[in-house]
Parts: structure tokens; C-alpha cells; sequence
């Protein structure tokens, strides 16, 4: 039941990602701007580029995270369509989990050409392929997680483009630290321990899950 | 005294604001209190409280 | 005095009790300064800047305690629906923003001349600080952001708690980060502080805390007052517009003006 609402929901929000093309048309080309200006940013400084490679492409994910949590948000806000989710049936945990799982898929998407970017425009180069793959899984669905759960609770604001960056920036404080230093592994610049900060991030994503199963039905029925 | 220049500012900060807070929040009460009927303020009372 | 007596009519939040309070904390507080500026002795290494201590430790300690607060009373509401509780958590995170606020700025004044330094990015406990204050602070905003009042308690119960189960994970990540930290070991617990130094931080701490009891106080009132006047102002308006209708002054209402607010 709740992984058959589950699919339903993240199918629902990736066909709808799908026709509306927003994720290659507008949030990939986003990001990649993001990195460019990175570039421009930091004087085309090729050593200090590399060296900041990981924190960079997080920074972008970041954003981009802002702008698929509030594509997710509008889906449901306009024409009232969450209270037909309620109507329907469909458990608010398992809503919750499905569009953090759209989430996801679309972000993932994003940080193909992203990697692809940093490593010839920023002439970085990956050491540990595994290590950089599991932590943009993880990572990644942890942000999405936190971005979901802040999603429906800023759905009902008047102000709620502005509300999210400045709840889910410092709340993700923890995966960007986290991503980044095990980027910083994967990609050889500095000598730590990505996997025990992939450890860390799965704790993240653990606790921003349960946070989110709990809370999202509550938020669902009342704003 | 050593460094006095920092303590000097580092309690003045924190007294400062403190007092600007409390002086903040004592208008907000008179001027609120003015504008709620004598009725309503019984404020140690929830309405949800069987 | 025209008012009947009946009914002590007060013209402000405050009362006997808070009164009393206040002058508690204004006395406690001269004698903290006068402790620690003239008593407390100096430190061996920090030498006069050690006054600090009795500023930034106590705003430190009620910042976390504002933070808890507001995580049980935001527990308390989504499970009890209890407006109090739901009042107490809002007072709790505004103040302790600015408890946070004073410990960072405190924090980073005290750092100069000990540390060298106003801000360290590897710092343990300054950084967790930071994050709190900008969590916190967005919580804020969500209440500022308006609406139906249960809606907003709801939200900004959520963001209380992702806060307080956020920050743990936040100070870790940080300790890992560069598992470097400037700050002594717990001042209060390594038994390093001197006689006089102990005995005016534990004072520092209890008219802290009396400081934070009289700002809950008044400002749960506040917050209270708040609530009751959005509710007259509602029942003021519904029974004009009634007479209004009544008296056959206007025919139709403007369908515009009655869509939910939300």
C-alpha cells in the first residue's frame, strides 16, 4: 500500500516533470550557469577552481534543490491539488516519500552534466568513482528529503519562494559540509575520510526521512 | 585593566539590547493591553483547557 | 482612579509578580557587573578579557534552553493542540534568537584578543551557534509569514523540531569537519575556573535565567494579547458588516473581498 502510493506519487511528479520539461530546459541549464559564474567569480583561477570544486558543486545543487522543491510545491499548490491527494486516499507518508523521490531523480539528473562540467571546466579529476556516486545518491536524497518536508510547509505561504532558501539552506548545512568533504575524497584534493562522511550523510538523510514521515501528513491536512 | 575596550563593548552590547528588548516588549504589552477589552485579559487561561 | 474596583483593570503585561522579577534581575545584574569587573580576579593568560566569560557563557547556556523550550512546547502543541504551549514555543525562539545573537556577537569580541581572531570556520561550537541563529530565525519568518493561526503553530512547531533534531548532526559535522576546536573544554566542568570566577559565572547564569523567565513572561502576554485582538478585531468587523446588511445600506457584498485568506 504504502510502496504502491509511493510510485504513484513519484510517477506522477516525473511524467509531469517530463512533459513540462523543466528539469533539461530550465533547471540543468540553471545549474551550469551557476558554474560558470563560479569561473567568472573566481578570476578563471584554474588551481583555486580545482581546489574549490566540491564545495561549488554542491553550492549549485543547492540551488537547484531550492528550484525543484518549489517546482514539486507548485504542482501541488495550484488548483487545490493536494486536497484531492488527501481525498484520494493516499497516505501523506508515502506522498512524502515519492516526491522526495522525484526530487531526487531530477536532481541526479542535473548533477550528470554538472560532473561533467567541473571536470573540464574545472580540471578536476575523479579518483573514486564509487565514493563520488554514492555520495551524490546519498547527498542528494538527503537534501531532496529536507526539501520536500520544507516544501509542503511553506506551500501555504503567501511568501513561500523567499521562506524556503532561509529554512533550507541552514538546515542542509550538515550534507553540504558532509558532500563536500567526501568530494573532496573522491576527486583526490584533500586528504579525509569520504566514507566516514558518507556515514554522516546517510544519518542526515535518516533523520530528515523520519522527520518528514512524521510531520508531512500533519502539515498536508492543515495548511 | 587589560582589554577593556572589548569587555567594555561586549557587556555593553549584551546590557544594551537586553534593556532595548524588555523596553520593546513592555510598550508592545501596554499599547496591546489598551486595545483588547478588560474581559479578554486573562491570559493565563487557554480556551482549548476543559 | 475612575475605573470600578471590582476588577483590577492592568495597563500593560506586567504584574506584581513580573515586577518583582524585574527588579531581581536589575539588582542581580548590578552585581554581576560589579563582581565581575572589580571581583572576579584576572586570568593568568587571558588577563582581563576572562570577564567575558560571565556575559557569553550565560547567553550560550540560554540559547540552547530557549531551543529546547521551544522544541517541547512545539511537541506540545502538535500533539495536544495546546494554544499555551504553542505561545510559550514563539516567545521561547524569539528570545532565544537574540540570546543567540548576543552569544555571537559576545563570542566573536571575547575571540579577538584570545583567539586572535573574530571568527574561526573550524570553531565546533561557534558554527553549530550560527546555524541555530539562522534556523532560528527562520522559524521567525514562517510565523511572520502569516495566516490562520493554527497553520502557522503547525509549521512553526515543524521547524522547531527539525531544529532541534538538526543541530546534533550539525555539531558533529562540524567537530569532523576539521576535528579542531579553539574553544576551552566546558568551562563550567573542568574545575580550571577560579573561586571567585565560578561563584560570579553561576550568578551570571541564575540572573540570566531570571532574565529569560521575565522576557517569557511578558512576552508570552504578548503573544496572548495578540491572539485575543485578532480575534476581536474579527467580531468587530462581523457584527459592523452585520448592521451594515441590517440597515440595508449596501445590497450585495463584493464577492472580492471575502476569498480566504490563507
Amino acid at each position: 500500500m504504502l510502496w504502491r502510493d509511493l510510485c504513484l506519487t513519484a510517477a506522477k511528479d516525473l511524467r509531469i516533470e517530463w512533459r513540462s520539461r523543466v528539469t533539461t530546459g530550465q533547471i540543468v541549464p540553471f545549474a551550469a550557469l551557476v558554474l560558470m559564474l563560479f569561473g567568472f567569480a573566481l578570476d578563471a583561477d584554474r588551481r583555486l577552481l580545482e581546489r574549490a570544486a566540491p564545495g561549488l558543486f554542491w553550492m549549485t545543487m543547492l540551488f537547484a534543490a531550492v528550484v525543484g522543491v518549489q517546482r514539486s510545491t507548485a504542482v501541488e499548490t495550484a488548483d487545490g491539488a493536494r486536497r484531492a491527494l488527501l481525498l484520494a486516499g493516499v497516505e501523506p507518508m508515502a506522498v512524502f516519500l515519492g516526491k522526495t523521490v522525484a526530487i531526487t531523480a531530477q536532481l541526479l539528473i542535473v548533477e550528470v552534466p554538472l560532473v561533467a562540467g567541473m571536470v573540464v571546466f574545472y580540471g578536476v579529476e575523479v579518483e573514486a568513482w564509487a565514493l563520488l556516486v554514492l555520495t551524490c545518491l546519498v547527498a542528494t536524497f538527503a537534501i531532496a528529503a529536507a526539501g520536500s518536508l520544507l516544501g509542503a510547509l511553506v506551500a501555504g505561504l503567501r511568501a513561500r519562494e523567499t521562506v524556503l532558501p532561509i529554512l533550507l539552506f541552514p538546515i542542509s548545512a550538515p550534507a553540504l559540509i558532509g558532500a563536500a568533504r567526501a568530494f573532496d575524497d573522491a576527486l583526490g584534493i584533500a586528504a579525509v575520510d569520504g566514507w566516514a562522511w558518507l556515514g554522516l550523510l546517510a544519518g542526515f538523510g535518516v533523520v530528515n526521512v523520519v522527520l518528514g514521515a512524521c510531520a508531512y501528513g500533519v502539515l498536508l491536512e492543515e495548511t | 585593566m587589560t582589554h577593556l575596550g572589548y569587555l567594555l563593548a561586549g557587556w555593553g552590547i549584551t546590557i544594551g539590547v537586553g534593556v532595548l528588548y524588555a523596553t520593546r516588549l513592555i510598550v508592545r504589552g501596554r499599547r496591546l493591553t489598551r486595545r483588547v477589552p478588560a474581559g479578554r485579559h486573562r491570559w493565563m487561561t487557554t480556551q482549548d483547557r476543559p | 482612579m475612575t475605573q470600578s474596583s471590582c476588577i483590577d483593570v492592568p495597563s500593560g503585561t506586567g504584574s506584581r509578580a513580573t515586577r518583582l522579577l524585574g527588579l531581581v534581575v536589575v539588582g542581580g545584574l548590578v552585581a554581576v557587573v560589579l563582581l565581575g569587573f572589580f571581583v572576579a580576579p584576572q586570568d593568568d593568560q587571558q588577563r582581563d578579557a576572562v570577564r567575558m566569560i560571565f556575559v557569553h557563557v550565560p547567553s550560550a547556556l540560554l540559547t540552547y534552553t530557549a531551543l529546547i523550550v521551544a522544541a517541547v512546547g512545539s511537541l506540545m502543541w502538535l500533539w495536544k493542540r495546546s494554544v499555551w504551549w504553542d505561545l510559550v514555543a514563539n516567545a521561547a525562539v524569539e528570545i532565544g534568537v537574540l540570546f543567540c545573537a548576543l552569544t555571537l556577537i559576545t563570542g566573536s569580541i571575547w575571540g579577538r584578543p584570545t583567539w586572535n581572531t573574530y571568527w574561526d570556520w573550524g570553531d565546533v561550537r561557534l558554527v553549530t551557534t550560527l546555524i541555530l541563529f539562522l534556523i532560528m530565525f527562520g522559524y521567525l519568518a514562517v510565523r511572520a509569514a502569516g495566516g490562520d493561526d493554527s497553520a502557522v503553530a503547525t509549521r512553526s512547531a515543524v521547524v522547531a523540531l527539525i531544529a532541534a533534531v538538526n543541530i546534533p548532526i550539525v555539531n558533529r559535522s562540524v567537530e569532523w569537519w576539521f576535528d579542531r576546536t579553539l574553544h576551552q573544554k566546558s568551562s563550567l566542568t573542568d574545575g580550571n575556573l577560579e573561586n571567585m570566577t565560578l561563584f560570579t559565572l553561576v550568578v551570571g547564569i541564575v540572573v540570566w535565567a531570571l532574565a529569560f523567565v521575565w522576557a517569557m513572561i511578558h512576552r508570552f502576554r504578548v503573544g496572548w494579547l495578540e491572539r485575543e485582538l485578532r480575534s476581536v478585531d474579527l467580531q468587530e468587523s462581523l457584527i459592523a458588516r452585520r448592521a451594515e446588511v441590517l440597515s440595508g445600506a449596501t445590497t450585495d457584498p463584493d464577492p472580492h473581498t471575502q476569498g480566504d485568506d490563507r
